[in-house]
């Protein structure tokens, strides 16, 4: 049986599409749903066993990243939600989507419930370039091997801060910070522009305790081929190799089988 | 009802981004200082809210409470609380002396009418939270320190506040509501003019802002006085739209008279000429629609549109370029039935952004501020639109000061067998998408006319404010009704709003409209102006009838407006009711065909052939780095980067290309349909330096250039659609028409020459500023924008190079044209020729490109462009962080040119660099066999990788490391 994943549209949501395509690719069925649908019909989610927070600009980012669609899930959908999480299913929020659940306090979760933020970037500007990604934590079902990954960020506001550095101690001792931007050495960086927005210990994507809600500020959907890649006309051409990006689906999947 | 004031700022510790970037800008305009600037968001909420209310508001919607803090009061506010008791002291940045220096608060809010699309939102959330507001409007504070009252005031009028749309207010915030709009009483009014004499017609078109000439206004008084009746306001409104040298060409479609010959119609017979001679099967709608339309695969057809916003952008660069952008993307999507949008592109040319601040006329914003304002403008709107803006250029020159040019194009994919539309007698007129406020009244006049120093005042309502998420949702809605069948046609409300996306919709038919149901943003409007509004993100459908219920309840699923105002019926007639009055009756015979065709005279005298005075001694080292570092040729990473480039995930080739991701690819290439790998090469050609000396060589020149940059990729060279876009100065002068005559022969000769068809274009003319009875024109400036088809992009190469050891050839010939070229740029010398196309060869070398390509022979190609050979060798070496060892002995040339100077820096098109595996090297020459090509060098890779040059003589002419070469050309644009 394909696990179900919904990919949930908003006002200003824009990377549904090929979100939908690389849960398609990584084996689930898909199903597309605007916001309001749900709030129609607040039972809909509990048919799926994935839900999706894509990227984009829900809203226009307007009262701040996320914030709007985060009040509106905060208001009508929290119970589902919980529901969802609670009976083992996944929950991923890329970009606008981390965003969302970090503000509606999905992210990180557990007792630092709205104790974190994303926010505008060191570089005080958008940037969108490719990162590299060391693993580390693998207590988030997204993950499946401690390969670096390679993903693109296209974002104004990356920037993970929590409100004091013990809680961000708290967060890797609980194993809950999964990725973080690396130099080319893999080693975890806070440096320009290897790390793209100044995250503290370059942190760039979280799950809450249960492992199974993940956020992530880089797009893993952008990398499900392999001439995704920025440098794949110098790199040799392999049949065996899973972009990164797909991998990461495919864990979701793999974990729901 | 109370106004409240939220008051938001960075907390303890956290970075004031805005307020260092503030001061940064302040220093540059007075070096003095001191100058400290804290920046902080706010809203004005006005609404029966209680503190308490506006307290929970604030810690659970407006306020990320782990970066910021705020506080909260009632308006009016007292002057105490406003300009001391800061929310916390905290250290601020400081810049400059340090003197005390004079403080105050400055709050930027929206001019009354200006969309405020935050406000917006914010207001629709407390609404369906329930809480009781009225009104919300953002504010943006600023708590400045600076050397005195002057500076402050500056700063405030040249960077916080634009003020054609924002107002700034010193001090505490004194009033204690949000401005709206009055009822509008309705009035019939009508414009008298069937008894008025030549000079009062000149001065009735003026003082109404319709830029109509005397021939013109004579044509319509008579029409009236056949009639027997005067016309109203809002009729003469209509035809000033539709006649507009914007929505008509009138120019460019009307009579030319030309050193003795009468061209009746120039676009016609040149650019429609080619594409007709040419005629090839794979193009689908060619110059009839938003955009032109070509075929892509056995599903899909593609379509390509690029647009310029000109005026609007020197006055607001954010919201000129924004809503230049928004624009664009309409009209794919108001293409056929609905194209869907895939990527987009944006050309901008300015003045010097070093160009000191005494420089600048009256009226005239500073060239750094119009570069950062229209590339923030292009970045948010394609950014939250989704798609990705994937090409693009930069031309800089002191002549495009006080009139930049902003292009900025479309490409979208539609399914096959969509291309058409008609519309129905008893179809409905639906519009949705945005309401309509009084944004942009007489933008399709005023880009009709010159900038003055005054039109930042004057023209104010001609800017527009953009918002991209409501264009979003009307995308959304539009493909989901399309592919519904629930229109039969579709079109773009753009410059002259409703009237021109009605007017011509209908101008088959007959069309006749109810104003008053139009939705609008606040009362007061005049039907003239809900009928002539340029408020953005609205689109026009032909609905039938039975199909309007359906289509309203799919906008109402996602959050579009939308509304019913009025039927095309076969009256052969445009009217406009009011309440139902008439307030418009005009026929649509009258209003299409009754402008009487302008004849304009054009000739044109070209500047007196000079031969370059070459030095006799020039260190080619130097003059490299030099170019390198020009704006023309220089790294556009700081622009690209702040482009979303990906999103969609179609895009295979990246603008930015190379071992670490920042060499300058020549053509984007994108998957319009996913799963699929056939792709599509977009690229363009520009170059006004050749202008100035050879129109027609300029166009010949751009349009190989765009060529070459798709074919440098892998696009098939059989399968490349063009577009035109001439920027002119007043075409009323015959010299600047002259050479726009030239211009467009050029492009004919050269679409012929390539084979390669116009599918669309746009002219954007009276691109001159005028002040003291002086007048600056643009130099004529022709973008060539280009798509063209990959059979698979598994082949597609990039220019950044690969592996050492490898042959680098050269393919085509260099000429001594150095013409407009950046040597002389740098250099400050005048005179030699403009690069001249030979297309017979051109197309062979075009060819047997593709071949070695798709063979796979190839493992990286860049084309010479600005500063020719050795500034496209450097850009691999940089790209490839490699270097390589070169000679210029065997560069195909004329005999007799061995100048190392011009081999390194001549700008003749048609030229590829080529780099090829040594076991490639037989089978690489059996293609280029009776083509100009030479072997270069080899690439290499040092600890340290250098590129070396040596002349025919075998004397090293450039010897520079990649690094060296690399910080040169990244250094101007690293802002």
């Amino acid at each position: 049986m394909k696990p179900k994943a919904l990919v949930l549209r908003a006002p200003g949501v824009n990377c549904d599409e090929e979100t939908a395509r690389a849960w398609e690719l990584a084996g689930a069925e898909v199903e597309s749903r605007h916001v309001e649908r749900l709030v129609d019909d607040r039972r809909a989610l509990d048919r799926f066993q994935i839900l999706t927070l894509p990227g984009g600009f829900s809203y226009g980012d307007d009262l701040g990243a996320g914030k709007i669609l985060a009040a509106k899930l905060g208001v009508t959908l929290a119970d589902s939600i919980a529901r969802l999480r609670d009976r083992g299913g996944l929950i991923l929020g890329i970009c606008n989507g981390f965003q969302t659940l970090v503000k509606a306090g999905l992210l990180p979760g557990g007792t630092h419930a709205k104790q974190a933020t994303l926010t505008h970037n060191d570089s005080r500007r958008y940037e969108a370039r490719w990162t590299r990604l060391v693993v580390s934590s693998r207590r988030c079902v997204f993950l499946a091997s401690d390969d670096p990954l390679e993903l693109p960020v296209a974002h104004g506001e990356g920037k993970f801060v929590v409100a004091d550095s013990a809680a961000l101690d708290e967060l890797f001792q609980g194993d809950q910070v999964v990725l973080r931007y690396a130099d080319s050495e893999n080693r975890p960086t806070e440096l320009y522009p290897a790390n793209p927005n100044g995250s503290a210990r370059g942190v760039a994507a979280v799950c809450d305790p249960t492992g199974r809600v993940f956020g992530l500020m880089p797009h893993p959907e952008r990398h499900v081929e392999r001439f995704h890649h920025p440098r794949w006309t110098r790199l040799e051409r392999r049949t065996d190799g899973v972009p990164d990006g797909l991998r990461i689906f495919q864990n979701a999947v793999a974990a729901l089988k | 009802m109370t106004l409240w004031h939220i008051d938001i700022e960075p907390s303890p510790g956290q970075p004031d981004h805005v307020g260092v970037r503030i001061a940064i800008e302040a220093a540059d305009l007075n070096s003095h200082g001191p100058w400290r600037v804290r920046s902080s968001r706010g809203f004005l909420i006005e609404g029966d809210l209680t503190e308490a209310e506006i307290d929970r508001l604030a810690r659970d919607l407006f306020v990320d409470r782990v970066v910021e803090t705020y506080r909260i009061s009632r308006c009016p506010e007292s002057v105490a609380h406003s300009t001391s008791n800061p929310p916390h002291s905290s250290p601020v940045d400081s810049i400059g002396s340090a003197h005390a220096g004079v403080s105050e608060v400055v709050h930027v809010i929206r001019l009354a009418g200006v969309t405020d699309p935050e406000g917006e939102s914010a207001l629709s959330l407390l609404h369906e939270l329930k809480y009781s507001a009225r009104a919300i409007r953002t504010v943006r504070s600023y708590r400045i320190t600076g050397p005195d009252m002057k500076s402050i005031d500056e700063l405030v009028n040249r960077v916080l506040a634009n003020s054609a749309v924002e107002r700034a207010i010193k001090g505490p915030i004194l009033f204690d509501r949000l401005e709206s709009g009055s009822p509008y009483r309705f009035v019939r009014r009508e414009a008298p003019i069937r008894e008025l004499g030549a000079v009062e017609l000149g001065e009735l078109s003026r003082s109404w802002g319709l830029s109509l000439n005397i021939d013109e206004m004579r044509a319509i008084q008579a029409h009236f006085i056949a009639k027997g009746r005067e016309p109203t306001d809002c009729e003469l409104e209509t035809i000033a739209q539709t006649w507009s040298e914007h929505c008509s060409h009138k120019t460019l479609k009307g009579r030319v008279e030309f050193e003795g010959e009468e061209i009746d119609n120039l676009l016609k017979h040149t650019i429609f000429q080619a594409t007709r001679v040419l005629e090839p099967e794979w193009v689908v709608s060619v110059f009839a629609d938003n955009a032109g339309i070509v075929e892509f695969d056995d599903d899909y057809d593609v379509c390509f549109k690029v647009e310029t916003h000109n005026h609007p952008s020197a006055i607001d660069p954010y919201g000129g370029a924004n809503t230049g952008l928004g624009g664009v993307i309409r009209d794919p999507l108001g293409t056929g039935l609905g194209a869907k949008p895939i990527c987009n592109t944006d050309v901008f040319c300015t003045a010097p952004p070093e160009t000191p601040a005494e420089a600048l006329p009256p009226g005239v914003l500073h060239p750094r501020r119009i570069l950062q304002g229209v590339v923030a403008g292009v970045r948010d709107y394609g950014n939250r639109m989704g798609i990705p803006t994937v090409n693009g250029a930069l031309v800089v020159d002191p002549a495009y000061l006080a009139n930049p040019l902003v292009f900025c194009g479309t490409v979208g994919v539609i399914p096959k067998g969509m291309a058409f539309k008609e519309v129905k007698a008893g179809d409905r007129i639906v519009v949705i998408g945005g309401k309509t406020g009084r944004d942009g009244i007489h933008g399709a006049t005023f880009s009709s006319a010159e900038l003055t120093g005054e039109s930042e005042s004057a023209s104010s309502g001609a800017v527009q404010i953009g918002d991209a998420i409501v264009e979003k949702i009307v995308l959304d809605v539009v493909l989901r009704a399309r592919d519904r069948g629930l229109f039969r046609a579709i079109t773009d409300c753009g410059a002259g709003g409703l009237s021109s996306a009605v007017g011509e919709m209908g101008a088959s038919v007959g069309a006749e409209v109810e104003l008053d149901k139009a939705p609008l943003k606040y009362e007061g409007l005049s039907y003239t102006e809900i009928w002539i509004s340029e408020s953005q993100e609205r689109m026009v459908l032909a609905t039938p009838a039975e199909h309007w219920a359906e289509l309203k309840e799919l906008c109402a699923a996602e959050g579009v407006i939308a509304a019913d105002i009025g039927r095309f019926i076969a009256s052969g007639k445009l009217t406009l009711k009011y309440q139902g009055h008439v307030v418009a009756d005009l026929e649509m015979d009258f209003l299409h065909d009754g402008r009487p065709q302008v004849l304009r005279r054009a000739k044109y005298d070209p500047p007196p052939v000079k031969a370059i005075a070459y030095p006799a001694e020039s260190n080619h080292g130097e003059e490299l780095l030099k170019i390198l570092g020009s704006h023309g040729v220089c790294s556009k990473e700081w622009i690209i980067r702040q482009y979303d480039h990906e999103v969609q995930a179609r895009t295979v080739l990246k603008p930015l290309t190379g071992v670490m991701d920042d060499g300058p690819g020549d053509a984007s290439v994108v998957l319009p349909v996913l799963g699929s790998t056939r792709g599509l090469a977009v690229a363009c050609g520009i170059n006004p330096r050749y202008g100035a000396i050879d129109p027609y060589a300029m166009a010949c020149a751009s349009v190989d250039e765009a060529i070459r940059n798709c074919v440098a990729v892998g696009a098939d060279p059989d399968r490349i659609a063009l577009l035109d876009n001439f920027c002119w100065g007043n075409p009323e002068r015959p010299e600047t028409l002259g050479s726009l005559v030239l211009a467009a022969r050029g492009c004919h000769d050269a679409a012929i020459g390539y084979r390669a068809p116009f599918i669309s274009g746009k002219d954007s003319l009276y691109n001159e500023y005028t002040h003291d009875g002086r007048s600056r024109a643009i130099p004529p400036t022709l973008l060539i924008s280009a798509i063209g088809r990959v059979p698979d992009v598994n082949k597609c190469v990039t220019m950044d190079l690969k592996a050492p050891g490898d042959l680098l050839f050269i393919v085509g010939e260099t000429r001594d044209e150095m013409g407009g070229s950046h040597w002389s740029l740098i250099r400050g010398i005048e005179g030699g020729f403009a690069p001249r196309v030979d297309f017979e060869v051109g197309r062979r070398l075009f060819a047997a490109m593709h071949r070695a390509i798709v063979s796979g022979l190839v493992k990286s190609c860049h084309d010479p462009s600005e500063g020719g050979l050795a500034v496209a060798v450097a850009e691999m070496a940089i790209a490839g962080g490699m270097g390589a060892d070169v000679s210029l002995a065997a560069v195909p040339r004329p005999a007799g040119l061995d100048r190392d100077l011009v081999l390194l820096f001549s700008e003749s098109p048609t030229r590829f660099i080529v780099e090829v595996e040594p076991r490639h090297e037989q089978a690489f020459l059996k293609i280029f066999e009776n083509l100009p090509s030479g072997r270069l060098g080899l690439t290499t890779r040092d600890d340290e990788p250098r590129l070396r040059i040596r002349g025919v003589k075998r004397s090293i002419a450039v010897d520079l490391s990649t690094s060296d070469m690399k910080t040169r050309w990244q250094a101007p644009l690293a802002w």
